[in-house]
């Protein structure tokens, strides 16, 4: 019922619109007589309010939304993003209000005007080339900032990193630590059945002491080195607190360092939020069950990693033995 | 004056007889529906483009509805779609459906066909000035192999497993396995056939704009004197030439590896604990086709938009259009980076770090063409005579909207921010505002200025300027929060965000978002209701109402078979000849009128 009176409503606003558009058309086909005499006022102030509306607009959600933002990067590497995205936001968002406030400052200050008229103005190299090389500058220097972290980034772990080994398949992931010797036990494609999903070589003495854990535990200031793939289709790990991510891609392993720095006890500190935790969740659409792909992630310190490591049952025991 | 000289040659080449236009009894079927005429397929390509709009936005109100009130069951929709509702809420399976459905329609049939299709046939040959396109007949046929392609299309939606739900990207192996996913069943194999005629009917529209612009221009028409609206359409339909057959080589690999087992995408695959015959493919390589012709997709939508917001801004604001030549140039600095920016969406694939870098040289390096743009075209409005008109509300919204979701290409282009904000809301804030809406509102910014050409009458001024207003007003109310949703980590492409803790804050912003893309949606039922009720009733145009220089002003406006009774019309100077001379009271000075005594001795002519 109230679903059909909605459509009600709705199909009379319509017409009451269009109504008065009608009556607003009569008027201008009675004063049509003399087309020059349009003016364009109205619509000028219509255009420029409707426009520093909305850049006010814009910059006052930045100021609401900022205290819901991810909390302060919880890597070194997320460091390193979150400083090139302040400069990448200032540089932009001077940009973005000097354009916006131009065009709509000229929208109501050269509206039409009987009396004036446009100056005729095609070109001017001057210009064209000042703001062809402005701008190519201050991406070149962006550009060397950025390339600067991103092999950074993306460079081999250090020798004493934890190896874990992270697997995506629909709709969770499976994570493989390399036990005590860090090492994992190798995998292989042809040994792939219903009780060793991973095709886990258990010839291999690596292999005796891996574990599969149920929740990404990490020590914090270690390097953490960890071997990322799928089983079944794209996945992709992300940690959004450590403003991390790669792709979980089957048959292409691909791979990511990164030190964690803050705990979770820390983190929870920091947000005034005792529930909070770190997450890996799935960023890569990998099915109908996408939206819930997901692990808890515990920073803890190095005695209560050791402690917890203590805890920890090989794989080989419990899928083997 | 100018408009009187114009009305004067008309009437002496009418006199002259019809040996230019092409007379013939036509039938119903043979004028509106088979029709051969440009003017005609551009409308076709234009209505049909309105229903795949409104089909496809439609698809974002359902999933909206999901996204914003997640815990509220509607039984009213359920009666409607049942298939795709369980107990009053939309089934994941169906959910993803719809985003996959609201992608592929959007950007191939909306802004690909209906807004490089409607305006490359009405524009390119009346702004040249020629009678037709090169091959009216391939024209024709590429409109009906669209026609079909989206008839597969929409038949797809019908089929028991679903439409292909892997999202308009179609990743494999998500969309190689029916065990997966299954939208990738059936639906898939409707989308991958779909797609082939589709870009069939591009190539043979693409080849005809080409060859038409190139070979066709009347007497006078050099190529620096083609309006923007011409270049940009010119380059789009060349772009569109080198990447679309890329396209169609990987999707024809994505259906052997369905269909015939051969292993191009995929390799060790495990499913159910179960082994997979597939040894050697890579996902990877699927991507770095998909890209290749994805990238410069983005550029075939935007570029024809740019086209259009230059000439109505030149014609609107009374002034040339700034830099014309620089126009140009970056227009071919966009065709050209356009294929060279592929991989800066697979930053995070698993490819080599190191093409990354290259690839985050290119893609910044294409925000120089982009700033010039946007720089000439506020200099166009600085000191001119503006008359804001529906089309030019819309041009300048545009300009708004290019600036406010261009500039987060700097943010996402760079390979080492890529990895904060790499497939999160972030991501579809910038597209859906740089692409989507600039796009969208690039093609009103032309329908209310060609209007008057196509159906010889004026829109509705104020249905025009709430129209407007509520989708301007909309679209940031939408798309700017969702900046901040992806700020804050959510990923994109998911049913609830209720499941992660860290992502489920933003319930109430999804509400306004959801709440406004329904009234941004109904407002466009205002847009329908002028395009059709003018269409009959509206004012009646003058010859040339907006004042302009263009040749297709000059065209009969009832349209004839040919454009031009009698002789085409001989041009003698560019097109932005606006507010030229301070000293007369006439502000534009069309290309027909020849070069003045005072003008050939000012050599100031272009």
């Amino acid at each position: 019922m109230s679903f059909v009176l909605g459509l009600l409503t709705l199909a009379l606003l319509f017409i009451v619109i269009v109504q008065i558009s009608k009556a607003s058309e009569l008027i201008k086909t009675l004063r049509s007589g003399n087309e020059q005499e349009e003016t364009f006022s109205n619509s000028a102030l219509f255009v420029t309010i409707l426009g520093f509306g909305i850049l006010i607009y814009t910059l006052v959600t930045c100021v609401y939304y900022k205290p819901h933002l991810l909390p302060k990067p919880a890597s070194e590497q997320g460091v390193w993003i979150d400083n090139l995205l302040t400069i990448t936001i200032i540089l932009t968002g001077v940009v973005y209000v000097i354009t916006q406030i131009l065009l709509f400052a000229f929208v109501y200050k050269y509206q039409y005007s009987k009396k004036r008229k446009a100056y005729f103005f095609p070109d001017n190299n001057k210009l064209e080339i000042a703001w062809t090389i402005v701008p190519s500058i201050v991406l070149t220097i962006l550009i060397g900032f950025a390339i600067q972290k991103w092999f950074k980034i993306f460079s081999p772990a250090p020798k004493d990193a934890i190896v874990i080994e992270a697997t995506g398949k629909q709709y969770a992931w499976t994570l493989r630590y390399s036990g005590r010797d860090q090492k994992l036990g190798k995998r292989d494609f042809s040994l792939v059945n219903s009780d060793n999903e991973l095709g886990i070589n258990w010839n291999d003495p690596a292999s005796k002491d891996d574990f599969i854990a149920d929740e990404l535990v990490l020590p914090v200031n270690k390097a953490v080195s960890i071997n990322i793939g799928a089983l079944d289709v794209i996945h992709n790990f992300w940690l959004p607190h450590f403003r991390l991510m790669m792709s979980a891609v089957p048959g292409v392993p691909t791979h990511l360092w990164f030190r964690p720095t803050i705990t979770t006890e820390e983190m929870r500190k920091e947000t005034n939020n005792p529930n909070f935790d770190y997450v890996l969740a799935c960023n890569k659409l990998c099915g109908s069950g996408h939206y819930n792909m997901q692990k808890k992630v515990r920073v803890v310190t190095e005695e209560e990693y050791k402690a917890w490591l203590r805890d920890q049952k090989p794989y080989y025991l419990t899928a083997v033995h | 004056m100018q408009t009187s000289t114009i009305t004067e040659q008309q009437a002496i080449q009418h006199a002259h007889g019809h040996d230019g236009a092409h007379h013939h009894t036509e039938t119903f079927i043979s004028k509106y529906i088979f029709s051969l005429d440009h003017k005609t397929i551009g409308k076709q390509f234009l209505i049909m483009g309105m229903i795949w709009a409104f089909i496809g936005g439609s698809m974002s109100v359902l999933f909206r509805i999901q996204l914003g009130w997640p815990d509220e069951t509607f039984p009213i929709l359920e009666r409607i779609f049942s298939s795709w509702f369980t107990d009053g809420k939309i089934n994941p399976e169906a959910y993803y459906s719809l985003i996959t459905m609201h992608g592929t329609i959007m950007v191939f049939f909306v802004l690909t066909a209906g807004l490089s299709g409607t305006f490359a046939n009405i524009l390119i040959p009346l702004q040249i000035g020629a009678r037709d396109m090169a091959s009216p007949l391939m024209n024709a046929l590429s409109f009906w192999l669209f026609f079909i392609a989206g008839v597969i299309m929409f038949a797809s939606l019908f089929l028991p497993t679903g439409a292909a739900s892997a999202g308009w990207t179609i990743y494999p192996p998500l969309s190689a396995l029916p065990q997966v996913s299954p939208g990738s069943g059936n639906g898939m194999t409707f989308w991958l056939i779909s797609i082939v005629l589709f870009v069939a009917s591009t190539l043979m529209s693409g080849l005809n704009y080409v060859s038409t612009i190139l070979n066709m221009r009347t007497k006078g028409m050099t190529m620096f004197r083609m309006p923007l609206t011409v270049w940009a359409l010119f380059f789009t339909a060349i772009i569109g030439i080198l990447s679309f057959p890329v396209l169609v080589s990987c999707v024809v690999l994505l259906i052997f590896d369905r269909s015939l087992g051969t292993s191009f995408y995929l390799s060790n695959i495990v499913i159910g604990g179960k082994a997979l015959p597939f040894a050697g493919g890579s996902p990877i390589l699927f991507q770095h086709l998909f890209w290749f012709l994805g990238h410069p997709e983005v550029y075939i939508i935007i570029l024809p938009a740019m086209g259009i917001v230059s000439e109505v801004l030149a014609v609107h604001a009374r002034k040339p259009i700034f830099g014309y030549k620089a126009m140009i140039f970056s227009i071919l600095g966009i065709t050209v980076l356009s294929f060279l920016v592929w991989a800066h969406h697979m930053f995070l694939s698993g490819m080599n770090p190191f093409l990354g870098s290259i690839f985050t040289l290119f893609t910044l390096l294409i925000a120089i063409p982009s700033a010039i743009k946007v720089f000439n075209w506020l200099t166009t409005l600085w000191k001119g005579n503006i008359r804001i008109t529906p089309p030019t509300m819309f041009a300048i919204g545009f300009i708004s909207i290019f600036i406010s979701g261009g500039l987060t290409g700097i943010w996402l282009g760079n390979s080492t921010l890529d990895i904060q904000l790499h497939d999160t809301y972030f991501v579809v804030a910038h597209f859906h505002l740089v692409m989507g809406v600039a796009a969208f509102f690039g093609m009103f910014a032309g329908v209310y200025h060609w209007f008057p050409r196509m159906y010889g009458r004026m829109m509705n001024d104020t249905l025009a300027y709430i129209h407007f207003g509520i989708t301007f007003i909309g679209a940031y109310l939408i798309f700017w929060p969702m900046h901040f949703i992806g700020l804050s980590g959510v990923p994109r492409r998911y049913y609830s965000f209720n499941e992660i803790e860290a992502f489920s804050q933003y319930a109430t912003t999804n509400k306004i978002i959801s709440a406004a893309t329904i009234v941004v949606f109904l407002a466009q039922v205002i847009f329908l209701i002028n395009f059709f009720w003018s269409m009959f009733k509206g004012r009646k145009s003058t010859q040339n109402p907006w004042h302009a220089n263009t040749l297709e002003w000059t065209s009969p406006i009832e349209g004839v078979h040919g454009n031009w009774e009698g002789e085409l019309p001989t041009v003698h100077r560019w097109p932005y000849d606006y507010s030229r001379d301070p000293e007369s009271d006439v502000d534009f000075i069309p290309q027909t009128v020849p070069l003045s005594e005072k003008e050939k001795a000012d050599k100031l002519h272009h």
